[in-house]
């Protein structure tokens, strides 16, 4: 999603990223080192209880922490990329969709439906990290976008949770045609009214950043959130000077006025329900 | 003369030797037969060249120095030129030019991005790659344009928005999603005409556009193919086998069908070889552009422009 210089360096894939799960019966907190019982970390909301951590979870574990107890109902859970441009790099992109697909049991990078947040009925929609770095493909948008529609619609407050890499090269030009179709959309459910909460997680760059996660009428994030319009290493390569200390993380974007509030992971179901419901009457 | 590429090379060589030739023909005249012979040849060359260009190739041309910028469409095609400066927040931002002028004695607004000639100018122009100022000038001329219901022509020529600390502290990310929000809900009609590089988000952040409109070499693209070798490869020397992959010319976006609306042809080797006739080519696209969306009304038009994008979808059956 950006300009970069020719580098002889090879950048690592940002969806080879590991994502840092508790597994086993310890866990090494990736940013304090301690090793902790696992069932500690989990019983604390997958947040480090040494150094406050935020460990990156999957969207069906944020659903499941954000909405009413099976008031969840999914929309179109069918809906499947397609590799239209034959695009191949080392791999093939269908093959990177039917190996995404296995591998997190869903079939895009986001997950779309209706729910309720402490009884009142709300529209979410959620990326998944671990399906090809979040990345917005045609589909991924075609979701989000139906899902804005469906809350103007159904005069439904949205919410949005990103954690993506950015627009999806796979899909070229079609990717970059998403920004501006969900952006699109935002304008129309602004037009009505109705609220809509975009919450940033780590990491959040890209076409993803610059389309509807900075559009929130609030904009929240997690502690520490990787989040930016350029990745970090882009940055360096091009003006070949080092980052400032927290550069891009969500309290570095609090100070310079891009996010309205940081929210711990145990206090963000009851901060979106206090704030849906000092704008939205139902 | 104009800086050439690499694979231009056998064809500058021929055209050398011609020149020679005839200057030394002036003199003698046993020479006329042997010029006409390489000139057909040259000809040849040329067709040949041109009509398997590769992705790559085709990316090399759509950044050759010697292009027309967004100054100069402006200089042939619009009359009554006044600039605009700054986003009335932070700065000027010179990788974009924003202002007003007539196309045909009508009133209208010119917003594009703009690339330096000299090392000096480049420098000031950032290259072309504009910072969040720069976005915010241009919503800025677009919100005037609406209030006093003139039509928008953008211009797109970028490698993409300025990757900085700089820009990121001023909300790059935000300056380029609210562009993409608030020019969807525009009243006028907006003409977007790719005449280089169309260089992903900071594209895009001028090209939501009723009509979509783009040079014959020129290229539009979610990323660099330096950028996407980079990140797929592990190379960014694998950028020709990236632009491949990505599809990134005008001839394969206008074949996707949905994306782009016209593909406007450009003089023989490229716009860079008669930057005026390339620019008479652009003016009559623009008018029968602007001519076919006369006739819807405001909202209409809002309407057109939000369909247009909706419709962008490829989903597996
Ligand atoms: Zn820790």
């Amino acid at each position: 999603m950006a300009w970069f210089k020719k580098s002889k360096a090879p950048l690592p894939k940002a969806s080879d990223k590991k994502v840092h799960m508790p597994e086993g019966l310890w866990t090494k907190c990736q940013n304090c080192q301690e090793i902790i019982y696992s069932k500690e970390i989990e019983r604390n909301w997958n947040v480090c209880p040494k150094c406050d951590y935020h460990f990156r979870i999957t969207s069906q574990e944020r659903l499941d922490l954000i909405l009413d107890k099976d008031s969840f109902v999914e929309m179109d859970v069918e809906l499947k990329p397609k590799d239209f441009l034959d695009f191949k790099d080392s791999k093939k992109y269908r093959d990177r969709i039917k190996a995404a697909i296995k591998k997190r049991a869903i079939n895009e990078a986001v997950i779309c439906g209706e729910g309720t947040i402490n009884e009142l009925p709300v529209m979410v929609a959620v990326l998944d990290f671990g399906y090809m770095g979040g990345s917005m493909g045609s589909v991924v948008g075609e979701k989000i976008t139906r899902a804005i529609e469906h809350a103007i619609d159904h005069r439904r407050p949205v919410i949005i949770f990103s954690s993506s890499g950015g627009a999806r090269m796979q899909e070229s030009i079609m990717s970059l045609m998403q920004m501006a179709k969900t952006s699109a959309a935002l304008m129309r459910l602004k037009e009505m009214n109705l609220p809509f909460i975009s919450v940033l997680l780590d990491p959040t760059t890209g076409g993803v950043t610059a389309s509807f996660a900075m559009l929130g009428d609030i904009n929240m994030a997690e502690p520490r959130a990787l989040i930016g319009f350029a990745g970090p290493r882009v940055i360096e390569q091009t003006i070949r000077q080092e980052l400032p200390e927290g550069f891009q993380r969500a309290e570095y974007l609090l100070e310079h006025g891009m996010v309205d509030m940081i929210v711990r992971r145990s206090e963000m179901k009851d901060r979106i329900s206090q704030v849906l419901r000092m704008f939205f009457k139902s | 003369m104009q800086p050439y590429l690499d694979f231009e090379k056998p064809l500058i060589e021929l055209e050398t030797k011609i020149r020679e030739l005839k200057q030394y023909s002036t003199t003698d005249t046993s020479f006329s037969s042997e010029i006409e012979k390489l000139e057909k040849k040259a000809e040849k060359l040329h067709k040949e060249i041109f009509s398997k260009l590769s992705r790559w190739q085709r990316t090399q041309l759509a950044r050759v120095p010697g292009r027309p910028f967004t100054l100069e469409y402006v200089n042939y095609i619009f009359t009554d030129w006044f600039e605009m400066h700054g986003d009335r927040l932070y700065r000027d931002d010179p990788a974009i030019v924003c202002g007003f002028a007539r196309l045909e004695g009508e009133p209208c607004a010119i917003i594009g991005h703009q690339k330096g000639r000299d090392t000096k100018e480049k420098v000031y122009r950032n290259f072309g790659m504009p910072h969040p100022e720069g976005y915010r000038k241009a919503l800025r001329i677009m919100k005037m344009a609406e209030e006093f219901e003139l039509p928008i022509f953008t211009f797109v020529d970028t490698p993409g928005a300025f990757p900085g600390i700089g820009a990121e502290e001023r909300g790059q990310a935000e300056a380029i999603a609210r562009n993409l929000r608030e020019m969807a809900g525009l009243k006028v009609p907006v003409i977007t005409t790719v005449t280089g590089e169309g260089g992903s988000g900071g594209a895009l952040a001028i090209a939501v556009a009723n009509r979509v409109l783009m040079m014959e070499y020129s290229i539009y693209s979610v990323i660099s193919p330096e950028g996407c070798a980079a990140i797929l490869w592990g190379d960014g020397g694998m950028a020709p086998q990236a632009a491949e992959a990505l599809k990134l010319t005008a001839q394969d976006i206008d074949a996707l069908g949905d994306v782009i609306d016209d593909v406007i042809p450009e003089p023989s080797g490229g716009a860079h070889n008669d930057p005026e006739a390339a620019a008479k080519n652009v003016k009559e696209y623009l008018l029968k552009n602007l001519n076919e969306l006369k006739y819807l009304s405001p909202d209409e038009l809002v309407e057109h422009r939000y369909q247009k994008f909706r419709a962008m979808t490829r989903i597996q059956e």
